[in-house]
Order: structure tokens, then sequence, then C-alpha cells
């Protein structure tokens, strides 16, 4: 019985994804705020977007949507026992997600060379919604990328706890657990690549 | 009975399906975007819901779990979408 080992799988990922929903609420949040911006400013936001490098949002999400790929090939893998193919895809995500944070990186030192910042000299006397747009790119692209850099925290431990053991065959909730979050993380950048980079 | 109740397994090819089809649904979001604004912005509301739905049901497992999780999601995102509605409605009726 689970409940004599200390453990409750369901428990645990119903405890999951209720934390997810609140994370769905933060980010709803700011979707419905950049929805009513940009619907007051249609045009500031489309000018606003052609600024953004569509290859790197593009190459972004297929880095994401790769390394879900990965993280949920290894719960498969440990859920058929296969330790060291576990370990290598937990490895793989946390990659993707450095690579993300680099390539996010350099976007971000792209815009400051240019001066698109909060009261940067590249946003002086454009239309307010301009300013706007970028404002909400940094707080919603800024706040994920810290979801990504904690998820890939997490990942390099779930490396860690299938080295010495702890997330085994007959104990996986942790791993999976953490794969619903960087799930989540993948999910939110499915919305934000069309909201941004796509929008001109 | 195991020291844990068994979640699911989702096997390799079904998860490449998934990897493959969300890199379609890009592919064609990228393509609808320049074609004209208008596309752009059906594809945005078609295709996107679409990708996020396969991670949820496929990477996230929800398709396997029970009507407990499946109905406690539904309700989260309709909560949501109510919000986001009404936030419409507002603007589209000011």
């Amino acid at each position: 019985m689970s409940e004599e080992a200390g453990r409750d799988y369901q428990g645990s990922k119903i405890g999951m994804w209720l934390f997810l929903f609140t994370e769905f609420m933060l980010f709803g949040g700011l979707f419905i705020l950049y929805a009513g911006s940009r619907a007051l400013n249609p045009e500031a936001f489309h000018e606003a977007s052609r600024e953004l490098s569509v290859p790197l949002g593009v190459a972004n999400t297929l880095i994401l949507l790769t390394s879900s790929l990965f993280v949920a090939a290894a719960l498969t893998a440990i859920q058929k026992g296969d330790r060291t193919l576990s370990m290598r895809l937990t490895g793989l995500t946390a990659a993707c997600g450095a690579l993300f944070l680099v390539n996010k990186g350099v976007e971000w030192g792209l815009k400051f060379q240019h001066g698109l910042y909060p009261n940067g000299p590249g946003l002086a006397g454009r239309p307010a919604g301009e300013p706007l747009f970028f404002g909400l790119y940094y707080i919603m692209t800024g706040l994920h990328g810290l979801h990504v850099l904690a998820g890939t925290a997490l990942l390099v431990l779930m490396t860690v706890l299938l080295a010495r053991g702890r997330v085994r065959q007959d104990d996986y909730v942790l791993l999976e657990n953490s794969g619903l979050y960087w799930h989540l993380v993948d999910v939110i950048w499915i919305f934000l690549l069309p909201l941004f980079y796509l929008a001109a | 009975m195991s020291a844990q109740e068994q979640g699911h397994v989702v096997e390799y090819p079904a998860l490449l399906k998934v990897w493959g089809t969300l890199l379609l649904l890009t592919a064609a979001l990228v393509g609808a975007s320049r074609v004209s604004p208008a596309a752009a912005v059906w594809a945005m509301l078609v295709l996107t819901p679409v990708k996020a739905a396969l991670v949820l049901f496929f990477f996230m497992h929800l398709k396997y779990e029970g009507a407990l999780l499946k109905g406690m999601v539904f309700t989260a995102l309709s909560v949501l979408v109510v919000f986001i509605s009404l936030l419409f409605l507002d603007i589209s009726f000011r």
C-alpha cells in the first residue's frame, strides 16, 4: 500500500497540478493584460513586433518543443526501468533549457544595443503603445525565462536523483512532477511565440 | 499492488508523433503569419490551443488521467476563458 510507504502517488500529482493552476493564473493575468493593451494599441503593437527576431523566437520554440519530448521520454524510460537512458534524457532537457536561456540572452542583448528597453533611447518619441509592447515583452519573456531557469535546475536535480536511485522504476513521481512543470513552461512559450514574434 | 500506483506509460513512437505534429503546427503558424494579418490571427486562435492541447494530453498524460484531474484542469482553464471573454466584452462594448 502506498500509504504504508509514506507515499501517495495520486496525491503528489494532484498537488503538482494545483500548483500549475496558480501558474496558469499568473501568466493568464499577463495574457489578459497583453490582450487588453493590444486591443487598445493595435498599430503600435504591430509596429513594435517587427523589431523582434522571428528566427530567434522560432529557434527557441524548437528547442523547448524538443526538450519537452526529451523529458516525456525520460519518464517513459524510467517507467520501463532504463535508468541510464532516463538520465541522459533529463540531462539533455536541462541542456536545452540552458540553450534556450543563452538564446534569450543574445536576443535581449541585441534589443539593449538598439536602445529598446524601458525608458531607453530606442523607444523615445515612439507612440505610447510601443514602449508598452516592450514592457510586456520583457516582463512576460523575463518571467518565463525565470521559469526556464527553475525548470533547468529541477532537471539537473532529477538527473542527480536518478543517479542516486532516489528516482527509480517503482518511485518516479518526482520526475513526473518535474516533467509536468517543464511542459507547463513549454505551453506558456507556445502562447508567447505568436503573441510577440508573429504579431507583425 | 506495487509500492506505487503505476502511471500510464506513453510509448516512444507516440511521443515522437506528437513532437512531429507540434513542429508541423509551428511551421504552419509561422507560414500563416507571413500570408496576411488576418491569417496570422486565425492561425494563432486555432493552432496555438491545438498545440497546447497536444502537450497537455500526451506529454502531460492528461489523456490517461481520471475524471477528477481532467475536471480540475477543465475548471481552471474555464475560469481563465471566462476572464478573457469578460475582457473582450468590456473592450467591445465600451
